[in-house]
C-alpha cells in the first residue's frame, strides 16, 4: 500500500518506527529449544510476530570427493505457503535460497561446525547435517530468525547412534560439538537511517539490507547485502557496530 | 410482549426449545434451538426441526429470529458497503482495485463523478496504480465481478494519513449503533477517520496513536459488555459521563449494520434502520 | 490389555489443540496427538489462481499437506511425495462436505497443514487441524470435522495408534466424521482384518471422536473469548 508505505518512510526519515521501537531495537525474541524430539536438534524462534521452526537431521552419507575427510552441512529453506498470503507451492523461491544459503555461510564460515569431526571413514562414510528452515509466519527478518534458531538447533543437537550399518534416531548420545555461535544482525536502510530487525512493513519499503553474522568474538563471518538501494561507507560501518553490539544480546538467547 | 412469548412456550415443553443462551459462543455445527417455532436468521441454518450455527460466533436472538453475531471472516463484497481498496492495475476503460475480498473490484470510467475524455486524458491522472481510494460497492454479479464507483458522496481518494486493518468482523462494532462508536473516536481523538467495511481503517491528524489504541480495543473486546464505557475511558482517562444508566446496546448481527462513516458526513450515512432478515424463507 | 504407552485400547493420546497460532492467515490451528503436531492455516475465500481453474457454482477447496523434513525419524526430502498427494486428496474430501462451498462461487479457499512432528496418525491430525482452522477462520460450516485412527493390536481394535504401535498394528483404519449426524467423510483401511472388527473398530473411533471434538470447540473458544 502506498499510503502506507508513505506513511512509514515519513516515520523513518525521522528516525522513527510504525511500532515504536528505537533504531537499533529488535522485536520481542523468545527462543525455545528442542520442541521437536523427533529431530536430532532444534529450535523455534519469535520474533514479534515471525516464528520460525528450524530442526536438524543427521545421516551417514558419501563425502563430497574434494573433501574425503569432512562431513557435510546441507542448509535448507521452506517458506512454506501456510506463513503468508504471499507464498505460494511449489519449489523454493529465490529469496528462501538466499535465505539458506545466508544461514548455511554463516555457519559454515564462522567455523562453528568442525566438518572433520563429522567424518566416519575417510572417503567412504561421513556425517551429513541437515538444518532445515520452516517458517511459520512471516513478518520481516526471517534472517535472523532462522540464522539464531539454526545455531540454537545445532547447540541442542545430539549425534544419533551408527553401528556401522544402521543408524538409530532413538538412541542419541553424544553431543554435536559446536565451536562457536554466529549471530546474525540485519540492519535496513530506510529513508536514508538505519534500523535493526525490519517487520515486513519495513521490509517492504526498504531500501538495501545488510545481514551481518558476527561470531562470539565479535570477528564477522557473513555479509549478505540485499536491496537495490546502494550504501555508503558510513551506513555500512554503522550496520557492523550494531552486528556486533546487538549481536550480543542475541547470542544470550542462545544459551 | 411478542419477545418474550416464544420463550414461555419452550419453557413450559419438557425440553426446552432454546438450547443456547443469548450471546453464547458456539461453533459451527452447534444445534442452538430445537423448535420450529423460530426462524433461523444471518449465519444459521435450518435442518429438520433445528436450527444450527453456520459460523463461528455469539448467539443473537432476536424475538424468533435466531441469529449469530460473526466473530470472524474474510471480507465479501455486498451492495452498497464503503470499501477502502488500493489502485493495482489500470485497464483500457477503468481501474482494477484490490480491495482486499475474495476478488479484484473494477472501477469503470462510468464510476467516476468526472467527465474523462480517454482520448485526451491518461487515466492514471485520475487515478495512478498505488493511489488509495474510498469507494461503494455499486454491483454485485458474482463474487468474482464487482464494481465500485466514486460517484457516492463519500468517496474519495485518500491523500496523506495512515491506514490500520482489523478484523472486518469487528467493523459494524467500531462504527457502532447509528455511528456513535466511531463518533466517540472521532470526538474525543480528533481524528479524522473512514472505515472501509472490508477491514481497513484510515485515519489523519488529531491523537492518530490513541485512535489505533481505541480500534484495536473495541476488535478485541467486541463482545463484552459495557464497551463504549471502556472506549471511553481509555480515550478520556475517566469514566463516560452518561446521560442516563442505559444498558449496553446489543451489536446487531449484520455484517452491515451501518454503511461505513466518513468524516464529514457521519451523522446522515448512518441514520438506516437496522432490520435482520431471515436467511431462509421460513414464513 | 496395556499397550506399548500403558494407555487403554480405546484412549487416545494426549491431545492439545489451538487455535489462532499463524497470525497471518484467516484462520489456524495447531493440533499435537502425542508426538504428532500438525498445524494448519486457511486463507479465503480469495481469488482463484490460475484463472481458469475457477468452479463456477462454488468455492474450490484447495488442500495441501506437507511433511516438514525433520518431522520423521529418517529426514523426508522436501516437496511432494505421492504419498503426501494422495493425503491431500483424502483431507480435501474429508473437509469438503462440512463446508458451505456453494456461497463462495468462483472462489479458493486454501487450507495448507504442515507436519512439524510425525508420530503415526498424521492425516487425522491433520484433518482435526483443518477443521478447527476453517472455522477458526469463520467459513461456514454445517459441522467441525473430527478424525481419529484405530487399529488392533493383539486382540484389541486400539484408538489413535503411535509409531511403535503402527509396526505391530494389523491395520490402520483412519475415519472422520461430523459428529453430529455421524457422517462419515474419510475412511482408509490397509490391513487384514475381519468384518466384524471393521466395524466394532469404525464404532469405538467414532465414539472417540466426542471427546476430540470437545477439545476442538474449547481451543475456539478459549481464542475468541476472553475470560
Amino acid at each position: 500500500m502506498m499510503l502506507q508505505n508513505q506513511y512509514i518512510l515519513n516515520l523513518a526519515s525521522k528516525g522513527l518506527r510504525i511500532d515504536k521501537r528505537k533504531q537499533d531495537e529488535f522485536r520481542k525474541t523468545e527462543v525455545e529449544k528442542n520442541p521437536i524430539d523427533k529431530a536430532e536438534g532444534s529450535a523455534r524462534v519469535r520474533m514479534g510476530k515471525t516464528d520460525v521452526l528450524v530442526g536438524v537431521k543427521m545421516e551417514v552419507g558419501e563425502p563430497f570427493p574434494d573433501k574425503q575427510d569432512e562431513g557435510t552441512l546441507i542448509v535448507n529453506a521452506e517458506f512454506s505457503p501456510l506463513a503468508s498470503p504471499k507464498f505460494e507451492t511449489g519449489p523454493p523461491r529465490e529469496d528462501a535460497i538466499e535465505l539458506a544459503r545466508v544461514v548455511d555461510r554463516g555457519i559454515r564460515e564462522s567455523g562453528a561446525i568442525d566438518t572433520k569431526k563429522l567424518c566416519i571413514k575417510k572417503g567412504e562414510k561421513v556425517w551429513m547435517v541437515f538444518i532445515d528452515i520452516q517458517i511459520l509466519n512471516h513478518d520481516g527478518n526471517l534472517m535472523d530468525a532462522a540464522a539464531l534458531a539454526a545455531i540454537t538447533a545445532l547447540l541442542g543437537t545430539k549425534i544419533p547412534e551408527y553401528d556401522g550399518k544402521m543408524v538409530n534416531h532413538e538412541k542419541r548420545t553424544k553431543k554435536l560439538h559446536v565451536l562457536f555461535k554466529p549471530v546474525p544482525v540485519t540492519t535496513v536502510k530506510i529513508a536514508g537511517n538505519m534500523f535493526v530487525d525490519p517487520c515486513l512493513d519495513e521490509e517492504n519499503i526498504m531500501g538495501a539490507r545488510l545481514t551481518v553474522t558476527t561470531k562470539d568474538d565479535g570477528n564477522m563471518c557473513s555479509l549478505q547485502k540485499g536491496g537495490s538501494e546502494p550504501l555508503v561507507m558510513e551506513e555500512i560501518e554503522k550496520a557492523l557496530d550494531l552486528a556486533v553490539e546487538k549481536g550480543k544480546e542475541l547470542r544470550k538467547l542462545v544459551g | 410482549m411478542a419477545e418474550e412469548k416464544p420463550a414461555e412456550k419452550a419453557e413450559s415443553k419438557a425440553e426446552p426449545a432454546l438450547l443456547k443462551k443469548e450471546r453464547e459462543f458456539v461453533v459451527p455445527g452447534e444445534k442452538i434451538v430445537k423448535s420450529m417455532d423460530y426462524l433461523p436468521g444471518r449465519n444459521c441454518f435450518r435442518e429438520g426441526d433445528s436450527i444450527y450455527a453456520k459460523r463461528l460466533g455469539l448467539v443473537f436472538i432476536d424475538s424468533r429470529v435466531i441469529s449469530l453475531i460473526p466473530l470472524n471472516f474474510a471480507y465479501i463484497p455486498k451492495f452498497g458497503d464503503m470499501v477502502i481498496g488500493e489502485v493495482v492495475d489500470i485497464q483500457e476503460n477503468g481501474w482494477v482495485v484490490d480491495i482486499d475480498s475474495s476478488c479484484n473490484a473494477y472501477l469503470p470510467l462510468s464510476g467516476v463523478r468526472e467527465f474523462i475524455d480517454t482520448t485526451k486524458t491518461r487515466l492514471s491522472r485520475v487515478y495512478a496504480v498505488g493511489d488509495l481510494i474510498y469507494a461503494k460497492v455499486s454491483q454485485v454479479t458474482d463474487p468474482d465481478r464487482v464494481q465500485i464507483s466514486m460517484k457516492d458522496m463519500m468517496s474519495r481518494k485518500f491523500r496523506g494519513g495512515r491506514l490500520v486493518s482489523i478484523n472486518p468482523a469487528k467493523v459494524p462494532r467500531l462504527i457502532g449503533k447509528q455511528g456513535s462508536m466511531i463518533k466517540l473516536i472521532k470526538d474525543k481523538t480528533g481524528c479524522r477517520i473512514s472505515v472501509g467495511q472490508n477491514g481497513p481503517v484510515w485515519l489523519e491528524g488529531g491523537k492518530e496513536d490513541m485512535a489505533i489504541k481505541a480500534i484495536h480495543l473495541v476488535e478485541e473486546e467486541s463482545y463484552i459488555d459495557g464497551l463504549t464505557d471502556r472506549v471511553s475511558e481509555l480515550l478520556t482517562g475517566k469514566p463516560q459521563e452518561k446521560p442516563a444508566v442505559k444498558p449496553e446496546e446489543k451489536p446487531k448481527p449484520q455484517e452491515k449494520s451501518a454503511p461505513a462513516v466518513n468524516v464529514e458526513h457521519s451523522s446522515t450515512a448512518v441514520q438506516r434502520k437496522l432490520n435482520i432478515k431471515p436467511e431462509e424463507e421460513g414464513k | 490389555m496395556k499397550r506399548s504407552d500403558g494407555r487403554k485400547p480405546d484412549e487416545l493420546r494426549p491431545v492439545v489443540i489451538k487455535a489462532g497460532v499463524v497470525p497471518n492467515a484467516n484462520g489456524s490451528a495447531m493440533v499435537q496427538m502425542g508426538r504428532t503436531i500438525a498445524i494448519a492455516a486457511v486463507y479465503g475465500p480469495r481469488e482463484m489462481f490460475p484463472r481458469h481453474k475457477k468452479i463456477p457454482d462454488r468455492a474450490a477447496l484447495e488442500t495441501v499437506y506437507a511433511l516438514v523434513p525433520f518431522s520423521t525419524t529418517d529426514r523426508a526430502r522436501p516437496g511432494p511425495s505421492r504419498r503426501s498427494k494422495e493425503i491431500c486428496l483424502v483431507i480435501r474430501e474429508a473437509l469438503e462436505p462440512a463446508i458451505f462451498l456453494e456461497e463462495f462461487p468462483k472462489t479458493c479457499i486454501n487450507v495448507y497443514i504442515d507436519i512439524i512432528q510425525a508420530d503415526a496418525g498424521t492425516r487425522t491430525a491433520a484433518i482435526n487441524a483443518a477443521s478447527v482452522a476453517l472455522a477458526d477462520a469463520g467459513i461456514p460450516m454445517r459441522d467441525l470435522v473430527t478424525s481419529v485412527a484405530a487399529g488392533k493390536v493383539g486382540k484389541d481394535i486400539v484408538l489413535d495408534i503411535d509409531m511403535t504401535e503402527e509396526d505391530i498394528t494389523k491395520c490402520d483404519l483412519p475415519i472422520a466424521c461430523m459428529l453430529r449426524e455421524k457422517k462419515i467423510t474419510l475412511l482408509q483401511m490397509d490391513g487384514d482384518l475381519p468384518v466384524k472388527d471393521v466395524k466394532e473398530a469404525m464404532k469405538l473411533a467414532i465414539k472417540s471422536c466426542e471427546e476430540l471434538y470437545k477439545k476442538q470447540k474449547e481451543a475456539l473458544k478459549e481464542r475468541w473469548v476472553k475470560k
